[in-house]
């Protein structure tokens, strides 16, 4: 599986509040949601992203709340895939858990700039910096993830062991 | 090589004689948590499985207290959805206005966690049990839609840091400022993926209620979960709460730790956290001259009773601030009447404090206390992110109960000295 596309670049720390605040969790539609994605923090995010656009950000992306409102957001918006140095442990969950791709890779998100063109193969974990004709290389999941990944999704997952399925 | 507290837990629920930092495992869970945010998606994704049954109806705790009493009609409808899920599963532990409190106040209250259990929730803060000597770790609607399905979830084993707390807290000195400051000090990312264990011969200053503080903002550090120590106070409180078997788990004395950092109690102050991360900290020493327009006391993080009396010791026969809107919310309902009952409300009221029934409301900018753009808050909940209390430009600044206090009185951040 492969992602390409520009990048949207964001710095350190980013929050669940700021990928979809509160005040918009009185629903759970992901195309509502999609309409607030980024919102306080970068109110022309909206106008500007397109499908298959890359998010690019520092630490701890996703850290606050468990609401997973925040990846479904991102999703809905088109994102195809976020890198980031580091993820908080429930956004990175909830992440590969309803499908959007992402990426721990501390050296591809320090050369990465806003708008650069980039592409994630996300079986070999390399990443291409078109724009700057560089590549950097990410670790690759565990396997018992990369299970839970290639079956779709937890609920998938789930819903295999409990049909008796594969364990 | 020996375990941490949090890896003897995890190695008892998923059925193996020790777990190594790392290792990808399987567990039973004790207790699955959701609110009227996160649940309604976990519903959802529930019923893709196919299943027309939880795994165990006594397991499983709902609890609509985020935008409830129901602010407007999406969240109404989002609550109708959980409230008629609950009664088709049977679940036990659903929790009505009117019975309801902020979830990780409730749970203990109502004896459903105690020392030993592993409990996942979709919310952030359900970290807090680790006061209890639990396992507790906050996960999102799928986790939660799976959980219900099978009473297990996958963990990767956590590394710990220990966190040895030495020495008595000053009389002003609470919860509250010890998580501040540790957090000040590690950063919210310091323990990220990572156990905080709390030990040491000062957890004998600290109530439960300054503990449910503490591990309650273990997420603000990034962690995995936070937990105690189970001591005397620990073992009353559970004997006094709850009916559940529980078991304690200590860490093995060769157990290794990423890091260990001594905290001596006796030399902390009062601590903020300024905008707009809870690791901007400051003592009460160095905040300078802040004006404010709110004060909020209250949340999963510092509304329990022993806030309530800290903050009334504060407001007693004084008067809030005429520039101030103080907004103090008991936490459930039995705090509710205890604190009504102690004759807390004569001074809030007195002092011209509003009363609110139990909900997260303004913490998360829901409702109840909502900031306008260039308002400024004193707030005793866990988190001052952009917009986290409602307009983008409005700041949120966290401390305890008795600075939130002393604040509503002064005007501007203060001591209560």
């Amino acid at each position: 599986m492969n992602a390409r596309g520009r990048v949207i670049k964001y710095g350190d720390n980013i929050d669940t509040d700021v990928i979809i605040p509160a005040r918009y969790l009185n629903t759970s539609d992901p195309n509502e949601l999609a309409k607030h994605c980024m919102e306080d923090l970068d109110k022309e995010f909206v106008n500007k992203v397109k499908a298959g656009d890359i998010v690019v950000a520092g630490k701890n992306f996703g850290c606050g709340s468990s609401r997973e409102h925040a990846p479904i957001a991102l999703k809905a918006s088109g994102v195809s895939c976020v890198i980031a140095e580091t993820f908080a442990r429930i956004f990175y969950r909830n992440a590969i858990n309803i499908g959007l791709p992402i990426v721990e890779c501390p050296e591809a998100t320090k050369s990465i700039e806003d708008g650069d063109e980039v592409s994630v193969d996300f079986d070999t974990g390399t990443i291409v910096n078109h724009t700057k004709g560089s590549s950097y290389k990410a670790a690759p999941f565990p396997d018992f993830l990369q299970e839970l990944i290639s079956a779709g999704g937890l609920i998938e997952y789930v819903k295999r062991q409990t049909q008796g399925g594969v364990v | 090589m020996g375990m941490t507290m949090t890896q003897k837990i995890l190695a008892e629920h998923a059925g193996l004689e020790s777990v190594k930092a790392g290792q990808l495992i399987k567990v039973k869970v004790d207790m699955v948590l959701g609110n009227d945010i996160t649940t309604p998606v976990a519903v959802k994704e529930f019923e893709k499985i196919g299943t027309n049954k939880v795994f165990d109806i006594n397991k499983i705790a709902i609890v609509p207290d985020h935008f409830t009493p129901n602010k407007d009609i999406k969240s109404a409808e989002q609550v109708k959805m959980i409230r008629e899920f609950s009664k088709k599963m049977g679940i036990v532990n659903f929790f009505e206005v009117g019975q309801m409190g902020v979830e990780h106040a409730l749970l203990p209250e109502k004896g459903l966690v105690v020392a030993g259990d592993v409990v996942i929730g979709a919310d952030s803060h359900t970290c807090t049990y680790g006061a209890l000597g639990a396992f507790s770790t906050g996960v999102g609607s799928t986790d939660m839609a799976a959980g219900m399905a099978t009473g297990e979830t996958w963990f990767k084993v956590p590394e710990a840091i220990k966190f040895v707390l030495e020495g008595k807290p000053g009389k002003w000195v609470s919860g509250k400022d010890i998580i501040l400051h540790i957090i000040g000090k590690i950063g919210v990312d310091g323990a990220l993926y990572k156990s905080m264990e709390f030990t040491g011969e000062g957890l004998k200053y600290l109530s439960m209620d300054d503990r449910f503080s503490i591990a309650n903002m273990a997420i603000e550090a990034g962690a995995k979960n936070g937990i105690f120590e189970v001591d005397e106070k620990t073992l009353a409180y559970i004997a006094e709460h709850s009916n559940k078997p529980y078991k304690v788990f200590k860490a093995d004395e060769d157990a290794e730790y990423a890091e260990v950092y001594k905290i001596d109690l006796s030399t902390l102050r009062p601590t903020v956290a300024f905008p707009h991360l809870p690791e901007n900290t400051r003592t009460i020493d160095e905040v300078g001259d802040i004006k404010i327009h709110q004060v909020v006391i209250g949340s999963c993080t510092n509304g329990r009773i022993e806030d309530l009396r800290i903050a009334a010791e504060v407001l007693k026969g004084k008067k809030v601030h005429p520039d101030v809107r103080c907004i103090i919310i008991p936490a459930t309902q039995k705090i509710w009447k205890q604190a009504m009952n102690e004759g807390l409300f004569d001074i809030f009221i007195d002092a011209g404090a509003a009363v609110s029934t139990p909900t997260c409301g303004p913490c998360l900018g829901g409702h109840m206390g909502i900031l306008a753009e260039g308002e400024r808050a004193v707030a005793t909940t866990n988190r001052n992110f952009v917009g986290r209390m409602g307009h983008p430009r409005s700041e949120v600044y966290l401390a305890s109960p008795a600075v939130a206090a002393a604040s509503a009185i002064a005007g501007k951040i203060a001591s209560p000295e």
